[in-house]
């Protein structure tokens, strides 16, 4: 959405009703003070700070691109020419034609479909399995080593294992999000649980809580900060690892979209749908970060 | 004589490898329904570890302790501690924190609305209800030991364990502070044992004060009564010859016979 608006900005053609988004009408009231509201003024003046700069680099990135690959027998389009290919993919993703001739919308949304099963399921087996971990010796004894060889393992290795098991597509995918992400959630789970205060586990011990209560009541808000680093560490690893594997399983999603793209040459749609991968996988990101400010309030200050 | 709480010849040993300190030795003593002790002993003499042996939090090499001539070796609710860094859940509101041990230790006597009533009342008894939706970051460290000693009293403790409370407050938060368990000593009644180092605090809260030797293998050195009468004003207290003579006895058995000597 922002790039076309940036293409308006930066090189001043045409299309200037494509800018709804980005935070342009904001930075343009700052130069004239409403005589209403200083606070909205400062409010402006804050966010301009942070919005202008990396809109500026974005635009000389652009003018850059532009440039380069404007030149005939360039291997990749410039941006305009992207825009200018995938104008209908960026105003119509919610058409269908049948098989896998959907908009981007059905693409994205597949792959954050396989996404949610995977990292769901990794999220409550490697807390569980983390927790076993830092709770028992024995348990870490047994399990680490095992951990520590079985997360070097790159994410597509699993694919022909998991097809093989599975005999479908969209099981194995899940399965290698899943076995992908789960390892820093359980490796960081483990150490927030061991390093629980002692103080705490003594005032459990003096109230009596039965484990179960000091599983929900001490352990898990205690170890909420390193949870909750596993799992934003697990959202990035999952989301890169979805598009490698649905490029081999095929069907919907929009790692196949680019496979697909390639395979038909259509170069700017590559551009386009990486574009989206990168916003979603920000996005993703943010959203563990924020969900992770609200549960861990207080527990990260003593 | 009937003893209420009684520490039962106990040994404590850590054994750490092949090495092994022995940390206690040979530590009697009985306690009265009431009443209460000070243990007081220059850092490293053992006496946390006492406290925690009778906390339950760890078990004694040898010997045992006695609550109303039962034997206790796990934590329980009926030993509630006020630990010396307050040790509240920082993801918990003062009430909640009050709340954790309401909960569990009146879970089947009280109703809901009681618990919370009670809650509310023990906060009161510390003068903390005025922040009872506070989390502790918000408080002052005066403060979170309050909360600390309500969270303690609400669970109703037959013998209240206070673990050095007020070592880490400033001089006169901890008069304050002294003065409050002071009155509620007075108004609950209740039995506590208390660990400290500061010889004015032992004087003026305690009956009587529990004088510890230097580690290792730390014994009771010396058990000096405090006859002085209740209630007790700090300001009167200071020119009370009982007092000073008290406070006397304790400096030369920590200054004199039981000098702290820095292990090399």
């Amino acid at each position: 959405m922002t790039m076309p608006a940036i293409k308006a900005e930066a090189t001043a053609v045409a299309i200037p009703t494509a800018s709804p988004t980005s935070a342009a009408p904001v930075v343009m009231m700052t130069p004239k003070p409403a005589p209403r509201a200083e606070k909205y003024i400062k409010m402006g003046k804050e966010t301009a700070a942070r919005v202008v700069p990396p809109l500026i680099v974005l635009a000389l990135l652009m003018m850059f691109w532009e440039l380069v690959c404007r030149r005939t027998g360039s291997t990749l389009p410039p941006p305009s020419r992207v825009f200018k290919d995938t104008k209908e993919l960026i105003f119509d993703p919610f058409f269908d034609n049948g098989g896998i001739d959907k908009g981007l919308f059905w693409h994205l949304s597949a792959s954050l479909q396989r996404v949610a099963y995977g990292y769901s399921i990794a999220a409550i087996v490697g807390i569980a399995l983390g927790t076993l971990v830092g709770q028992s010796v024995w348990a870490m004894r047994g399990l680490d080593p095992l951990f520590q060889v079985l997360r070097t393992i790159p994410p597509l290795a699993w694919l022909p294992l998991s097809l093989a098991a599975f005999r479908d597509g969209q099981p194995s995918a899940i399965f290698v999000i899943f076995i992908t992400s789960v390892w820093p959630i359980i490796i960081n789970t483990a150490v927030g649980i061991r390093n629980i205060p002692q103080d705490y586990r003594n005032v459990a011990a003096v109230v009596q809580l039965n484990p179960l209560e000091f599983f929900s009541k001490i352990m898990i808000p205690a170890a909420a900060p390193y949870i909750f680093t596993g799992l934003r560490i697990g959202i990035g690893l999952s989301w890169l690892a979805i598009v490698a594997a649905e490029m081999l399983i095929g069907g919907v999603g929009i790692g196949f979209f680019i496979w697909d793209a390639w395979n038909s040459s259509h170069i700017s749609e590559i551009i386009l749908a990486l574009f989206y991968v990168g916003i979603i996988g920000f996005v993703l990101d943010r959203l563990i970060a924020g969900v992770a400010k609200i549960v861990t309030r207080g527990t990260a200050l003593n | 004589m009937q003893a209420y709480l009684k520490l039962d010849h106990i040994d404590k040993t850590f054994t750490r490898g092949n090495a092994t300190t022995e940390v206690l030795k040979d530590i009697s003593l009985t306690i009265e329904k009431g009443e209460y002790v000070s243990i007081i002993g220059h850092s490293g003499c053992g006496k946390s570890t006492l406290l925690n042996i009778v906390a339950g939090l760890n078990g004694a090499t040898n010997g045992g302790v006695l609550l109303e001539n039962r034997e206790v070796n796990s934590p329980g609710p009926d030993r509630a501690v006020v630990f010396q860094n307050h040790s509240l859940l920082p993801w918990l509101t003062v009430y909640e924190n009050v709340k954790l041990g309401v909960d569990k230790v009146f879970s089947s006597t009280k109703s809901r609305a009681e618990r919370d009533a009670w809650v509310m009342h023990n906060l009161n008894l510390v003068q903390m209800a005025h922040a009872k939706d506070k989390r502790p970051s918000e408080i002052s460290g005066g403060m979170k030991q309050r909360v600390g000693i309500a969270r303690a009293l609400a669970m109703e403790p037959k013998v209240l364990l206070l673990d050095e409370p007020f070592g880490a407050l400033d001089a006169l938060t901890r008069a304050h502070l002294q003065d409050s368990v002071m009155a509620l000593h007075q108004k609950l009644g209740n039995t506590i044992l208390m660990i400290t180092h500061d010889v004015d605090e032992a004087v003026l809260l305690s009956d009587r004060i529990v004088m510890m030797t230097n580690g290792p293998s730390a014994r009771i050195g010396e058990v000096l009564e405090v006859p002085l009468a209740r209630p007790r004003k700090r300001l009167e207290l200071a020119t009370n010859p009982g007092y000073l003579k008290c406070r006397q006895r304790v400096l030369e058995f920590l200054y004199e016979r039981h000098r702290f000597v820095e292990a090399a």
